[in-house]
C-alpha cells in the first residue's frame, strides 16, 4: 500500500449541491403526504359534515394552492435542503463572531424532545408541571450565581426581546417615579448590538450613541458630556464586539446612577466571563444571557431561543410575569408583581431551551463553567495572535489581550488587492467555513468578527487559520478567484442586482415570483 | 485563582488538555491563562467559587434530569382539553425529523453560500404560508401570535401615522398584555365591546370608537373564545372608510375550511404557527407569522427578515437573499423598523414541512375534522343538565366556551375533579372574563376521539351529580 498524502492544511471541500426544485415544483395532483384520523361515524351521525355550519361568508371557496406531494418525497426534499445547510455541528465554527457558536450537546436534545417536555400544555395545573418549574427555578439560581442578579425570568424569546423587556422596565421604573416625561434618552455604544438601540427606540427613547476612543473603549468623557437628568438608562455590552473589556465600567455605571438612570448589561454573549466577573459588581441593575449562545442551546436557524433576563431586587416588581418561585416543597407561578410591564412573550417563553441550558450547566459544574471562559479566552487569544501574522489583516485598537472575540480588519488587504471582506466571506464558504463581517455601520473598515468558543480544539483553530491564510494569500496572487467565489458551494454568486431592493423585481413568495416572471416573459414575447 | 493542574478534561472542552494549553500559551507568549484576564480590574474579578454543583457525567445527568422531568404529567398521560393559544395537534413524524436534523438545528446566520438550504426552506415556508393566507408576502417568523399582532399594529401605526388601535374585548388577555407593553407608550389600545349573545364584535361600539385617529382595527378569527367572527367584511369596510387598516389574527389550522382574512378585506394577517407541526412544549412551540399583499407601503414597514428569490450568475440556479434589508435594525440600528434578531426560524421551516405534507386536501380534512369533533363535544356537553355549551350563539372552530354557572360547582372545582380523573379540563375564564360567570374554554382538535370526548362528558356528569366536594 502506498501512503495516501493527506498533508494539505486547507480542506478539499464541496458543499452538498442537490439542485433542488422549489417545493411547489414537486406537486403531483392527487399525491398526499399524510392521512388524518378518520372522524367516527357516530360523530358524523350527530353533526354531519361539520362545515355546513360555517356561515356562507366565512367558507373558504377556493382551496389553498399548496402542493400535493407524497411523504417520502417531502422528506427527501427537506433532507436535501438540510444537507445544503452548514450547521455548527458540522464545521469549525469560528466565523459567526458575536454569536457564540458552541457545541450543543446531543444529550440535551434527548431531554428537549422527550414527551415529558414536548407534551406539556402551558396552562396545565402547576401541580402537574413541577418538573419543568423546578428546572426553571434551579437555572434561575445558577444564573444568580453567575451574574449576582437577584431574580431571572425566562420569558423573553431572544436577546432582542430581552433588551426590549429591559427598556420596558426602565420605562415602568421612571413612570412609577413620575419622571417619564423628563427621562427620554437611552445611551448606548456603537459597538453594541443594533437591537440595544432599536428596542429602546421602539419604547420611544431618543438614542445617544457613544463611539470608541482611540483604544477602542467607549469614551468616558463623551458619556459624562451626554449624561443628564434626561438619561433614562444606559445599555452596553462589556466586552463589546471588539473583545476589549472596559476596565472603567464601574465608573460608567456610577456616572449613570448618579444621574438617576438605570444601567442594563447586554450579556447575550458572556462566554469569556463565566465565574470571572459579574454584572452586579460592575454596578448593573439588569443583565441578560442568551441561552442559545453562552449556554449552548442550539441556534435553530435563528430561534426558538431564550434571552434570560436578570434584575436586582428593586426592579423585581417591574418584571414580566409570572415568575417561577419556590413555596415550601413545590414550585409556583407568581404573577403578583406590583408594577409589572405585563408580558413580552406568551406563556413562559421557551422552556425546552431552559431545560437544555440547565442540563448544560449541570454537565459543567462551577469549575467547568469557569473553564468555558478560560478556554474560550485562550482560544481567542491564540487565534488573535495567529491572525496578526496574516498578510493584510489587522486588529484595530489596543494591542493587549482580548477576551472571547475580536473584530479584525482587511483594510490593508483591500487597499492592496481590491478584494473586500464580502469577497473573502464567499471564498471561505469554499473551505467549509462560516465567516461574518460585522454589524452595520462598518466602524472598522472591511471588518470580520471571529469568535472561537471553548468547543474548538487547537487543530480546529489551526484549520481555520490555514484557510484564512490561504484565502488572504490568494487575494494577492489570484484576486479574481476570490472575487468570483464561491466555487464549491451549493450555488454560485447570487445576482443581487436589484432583485432584493427593487419592488418590481423582488419576490418574497413563489406565487409572487411566478407572477413577476410571467410579466417579464410577456414583455419579452 | 485556579491551579495549572486540572482535575478533569471536560468532554465539551477539547483544550482542557493541559499539554495543549501549555503549547498554546507558549505560542501566545503568556505564562498562564489568568494573564489573559489582566484587562479586568482586580476589584471586578470574582474570587469566590460559584455555588453551582460539580459536573455530572452524561449518565448521571440523564438520571438526574429524567428524575426531575418525571414529575411532570403530560398530555399523553392525561386527556387534554386545554387550548387558549397553544393547541394539542398531531405532529407528523417528519416534522420532528427535519427540525432535529443537526444541519438545521445548529445553523444560525450564514449566507446562502454556506446555508442555501436554510434560505430555501424559509423561502418555501413563506411561499406555502402565502398560499394558505392567499397573500403574496409572509415574513420569516417572529416570536408568537402576540408579537406578530403587536408588530402588525405598529406597522399600521407607521403606515397611517396614527396612534390608536381598536381590539375586541374577547382577545386573549395573555396576548393583550404583550401587545399593550409592545405598543406603549405611543399607541393606545382601545377595546371594543362584544355582543352578549354571539360574542361577535359589537358594531355599534366599533362605529362609536373608530375615528380618523384609528390606525387599525384588529380582530381575530376564530376569536380567543373560539367563535367565528362573521362580520369581517363589514369591519374592514368600516376601517377603509376611515383610512385605517384591517389586521386579522388567524389560527392557520382553520384555513382549509375558513375563508382567509384577505378574502374579507384584511390588509395584514398574523397568527401562530404552533398548530402546524410544533409540539406544545409548555408554550415553547409558539411562533408568529405576519402576511400582507405585495404592497410597498406595507412591505417597507416590516421589521422582520423577508427572504426573496433571485437568479445566480449560473443559469438554472435558485439563489436567495434578504429583501429590502435597509428597512431593518440590522442595517439602520434605531432608524430601522422596530428590531430584528433571533426569533423562531426553525418553527417556520417546520410549518413548511407540515403544509407540504398536508397539502390542500389535508388542510381541508383537518379543518373539517376539528369542526365535526368540536361540534360533537359541544352537543354532548350541552346535553348535561344546567350546562350551557356553547355560551355563545355563533359557530365555533376548535374552541368553545362552556358555562357552568347554573350548576352547583365552580370551574375550579370541576377542573380539580377532572384532574383527579386524569383529565386536563378547559381553561378557567372566571377571572379573565368575570361577566361570563363560571365559564371554561374547551379545545377539541383532530386528536380527540369520540371516546376521549365521551370520557370528558361522563367525568363532568359524574362531578356535577356528586353532591359533596371531590
Amino acid at each position: 500500500m502506498q501512503k495516501i498524502n493527506r498533508d494539505h492544511k486547507v480542506r478539499n471541500y464541496h458543499q452538498a449541491k442537490w439542485d433542488e426544485p422549489i417545493i411547489f415544483e414537486l406537486h403531483q395532483s392527487g399525491e398526499r403526504g399524510i392521512t388524518l384520523p378518520q372522524v367516527e361515524q357516530e360523530i358524523v351521525d350527530h353533526v354531519g359534515d361539520g362545515i355546513t355550519a360555517i356561515p356562507a361568508e366565512m367558507v373558504r371557496k377556493t382551496a389553498p394552492k399548496l402542493p400535493e406531494i407524497s411523504q417520502n418525497r417531502v422528506l427527501r426534499h427537506y433532507l436535501r435542503l438540510s444537507q445544503e445547510t452548514l450547521g455548527a455541528a458540522f464545521n469549525v465554527e469560528i466565523g459567526q463572531g458575536t454569536c457564540t457558536m458552541k457545541y450543543s450537546p446531543k444529550i440535551n436534545e434527548a431531554f428537549a424532545s422527550s414527551p415529558k417536555m414536548s407534551e406539556l400544555h402551558p396552562l396545565q395545573d402547576v401541580s402537574t408541571v413541577q418538573g419543568i418549574l423546578e428546572v426553571m427555578y434551579k437555572l434561575d439560581l445558577c444564573l444568580r450565581e453567575i451574574s449576582g442578579m437577584d431574580t431571572f425570568s425566562f420569558q423573553p424569546g431572544s436577546g432582542t426581546q430581552s433588551l426590549f423587556a429591559m427598556a420596558s422596565i426602565v420605562h415602568a421604573y421612571h413612570e412609577k417615579n413620575g419622571e417619564n416625561d423628563q427621562r427620554d434618552e437611552i445611551i448606548t455604544t456603537i459597538f453594541s448590538h443594533p437591537s440595544q438601540a432599536a428596542t429602546a427606540a421602539v419604547k420611544g427613547y431618543k438614542i445617544i450613541t457613544l463611539h470608541p476612543d482611540e483604544d477602542g473603549f467607549p469614551d468616558i468623557e463623551k458619556l459624562k458630556a451626554v449624561v443628564s437628568e434626561r438619561t433614562a438608562g444606559f445599555v452596553v455590552a462589556n466586552p463589546e464586539d471588539t473583545g476589549i473589556y472596559n476596565p472603567r465600567i464601574k465608573e460608567f455605571t456610577k456616572i449613570v446612577h448618579d444621574a438617576g438612570g438605570i444601567c442594563y448589561y447586554d450579556q447575550a454573549n458572556a462566554n469569556g466571563l463565566l465565574g470571572i466577573t459579574r454584572a452586579k459588581e460592575a454596578g448593573f441593575d439588569m443583565c441578560f444571557f442568551n441561552l442559545h449562545k453562552t449556554f449552548s442551546t442550539p441556534h435553530a436557524c435563528g430561534g426558538p431561543a431564550t434571552g434570560a433576563l436578570g434584575v436586582v431586587d428593586r426592579l423585581k416588581e417591574f418584571m414580566p410575569g409570572p415568575l417561577v418561585e419556590q413555596q415550601g416543597e413545590s414550585y409556583i407561578l407568581n404573577d403578583n408583581l406590583k408594577h409589572s410591564i405585563g408580558k413580552v412573550r406568551s406563556f413562559q417563553g421557551v422552556p425546552q431551551t431552559v431545560l437544555r441550558a440547565y442540563a448544560w450547566v449541570r454537565a459543567l459544574g462551577a469549575e467547568g463553567l469557569k473553564d468555558v471562559a478560560k478556554i474560550a479566552v485562550l482560544n481567542n487569544n491564540y487565534l488573535y495572535h495567529k491572525i496578526a501574522g496574516i498578510r493584510g489583516a489587522s486588529a484595530p485598537y489596543i494591542k493587549g489581550k482580548r477576551l472571547e472575540q475580536v473584530r479584525y480588519s482587511w483594510e490593508q488587504l483591500t487597499k492592496e488587492t481590491g478584494v473586500t471582506t464580502e469577497d473573502i466571506s464567499r471564498r471561505m464558504a469554499d473551505f467549509a467555513h462560516q465567516y461574518w463581517s460585522s454589524h452595520h455601520p462598518f466602524i472598522v473598515p472591511e471588518p470580520f468578527t471571529l469568535e472561537p468558543t471553548e468547543s474548538l480544539s487547537k487543530a480546529d483553530l489551526d484549520e481555520y487559520i490555514a484557510s484564512l491564510t490561504y484565502v488572504a494569500s490568494e487575494a494577492y496572487t489570484n484576486p479574481k478567484k476570490v472575487k468570483d467565489a464561491p466555487h464549491n458551494s451549493s450555488i454560485h454568486r447570487v445576482d443581487e442586482q436589484d432583485y432584493f431592493d427593487n419592488p418590481d423585481k423582488w419576490a418574497i413568495s413563489w406565487r409572487s415570483y411566478l407572477k413577476k416572471a410571467k410579466q417579464v416573459e410577456a414583455v419579452r414575447s | 485563582m485556579m491551579s495549572e493542574q486540572r482535575k478533569m478534561v471536560h468532554p465539551y472542552i477539547p483544550n482542557t488538555v493541559p499539554e495543549v494549553q501549555a503549547e498554546m500559551l507558549r505560542e501566545i507568549g503568556a505564562n498562564t491563562i489568568e494573564e489573559l484576564f489582566d484587562g479586568i480590574p482586580e476589584d471586578l474579578q470574582y474570587m469566590k467559587e460559584m455555588n453551582i454543583p460539580a459536573a455530572l457525567s452524561e449518565y448521571e445527568l440523564r438520571r438526574y434530569i429524567d428524575g426531575i422531568m418525571e414529575k411532570n404529567i403530560t398530555t399523553k398521560e392525561y386527556l387534554n382539553f386545554l387550548g387558549a393559544g397553544c393547541w394539542n395537534h398531531y405532529v407528523p413524524a417528519i416534522c420532528d425529523e427535519i427540525n432535529q436534523r443537526a444541519e438545521f438545528l445548529t445553523a444560525y446566520a450564514g449566507d446562502p453560500y454556506e446555508d442555501l438550504g436554510r434560505y430555501q426552506a424559509l423561502f418555501e415556508y413563506q411561499s406555502l404560508m402565502a398560499e394558505l393566507v392567499d397573500m403574496d408576502v409572509v415574513n420569516v417568523p417572529t416570536f408568537d401570535w402576540a408579537q406578530a399582532a403587536a408588530t402588525s399594529i405598529r406597522m399600521a401605526s407607521r403606515i397611517t401615522n396614527r396612534y390608536e388601535v381598536l381590539l375586541p374585548k374577547t382577545i386573549s388577555p395573555d396576548r393583550l398584555k404583550v401587545i399593550r407593553n409592545y405598543c406603549s407608550p405611543q399607541i393606545e389600545c382601545i377595546l371594543v365591546d362584544y355582543e352578549e349573545d354571539s360574542g361577535q364584535i359589537n358594531m355599534r361600539d366599533l362605529e362609536d370608537k373608530i375615528s380618523f385617529n384609528t390606525a387599525a382595527i384588529y380582530f381575530e378569527n376564530p376569536s380567543y373564545l373560539g367563535f367565528i367572527e362573521t362580520k369581517g367584511q363589514k369591519i374592514s369596510n368600516l376601517a377603509k372608510s376611515h383610512n385605517a387598516l384591517t389586521i386579522v389574527g388567524v389560527d392557520p389550522s382553520s384555513l382549509g375550511v375558513l375563508a382567509p382574512p384577505s378574502h374579507y378585506g384584511a390588509d395584514i394577517v398574523c397568527g401562530d404557527l404552533q398548530p402546524l407541526g410544533m409540539h406544545m412544549s409548555y408554550g415553547g412551540g409558539q411562533s408568529g407569522f405576519i402576511g400582507s399583499h405585495d404592497d410597498l407601503t406595507v412591505i417597507q414597514e416590516y421589521p422582520s427578515r423577508l427572504f426573496g428569490i433571485a437568479p445566480t450568475v449560473v443559469e438554472g440556479e435558485y439563489g436567495f437573499g434578504d429583501v429590502f434589508y435597509d428597512r431593518t435594525s440590522f442595517a439602520q440600528r434605531e432608524e430601522g423598523k422596530e428590531s430584528v434578531g433571533t426569533q423562531t426560524a426553525l418553527w417556520g421551516i417546520t410549518a413548511g414541512v407540515y403544509l407540504s405534507l398536508l397539502g390542500p386536501g389535508g388542510m381541508r380534512e383537518l379543518g373539517k375534522s376539528i369542526m365535526q369533533r368540536s361540534q360533537y363535544a359541544m352537543e354532548q356537553l350541552g346535553n348535561i343538565p344546567n350546562v350551557v355549551a356553547s355560551r355563545f350563539e355563533s359557530t365555533n372552530f376548535k374552541e368553545f366556551v362552556v358555562n357552568f354557572s347554573h350548576t352547583n360547582k365552580s370551574v375550579e372545582e370541576i377542573n380539580k375533579n377532572l384532574l383527579n380523573n386524569g383529565i386536563f379540563g378547559g381553561k378557567d375564564l372566571s377571572e379573565e372574563f368575570p361577566e361570563l360567570g363560571q365559564s371554561s374554554l374547551f379545545c377539541i382538535t383532530e386528536v380527540h376521539t369520540k371516546e376521549d370526548i365521551d370520557q370528558l362528558v361522563t367525568a363532568i356528569r359524574k362531578c356535577l351529580d356528586s353532591s359533596g366536594s371531590n
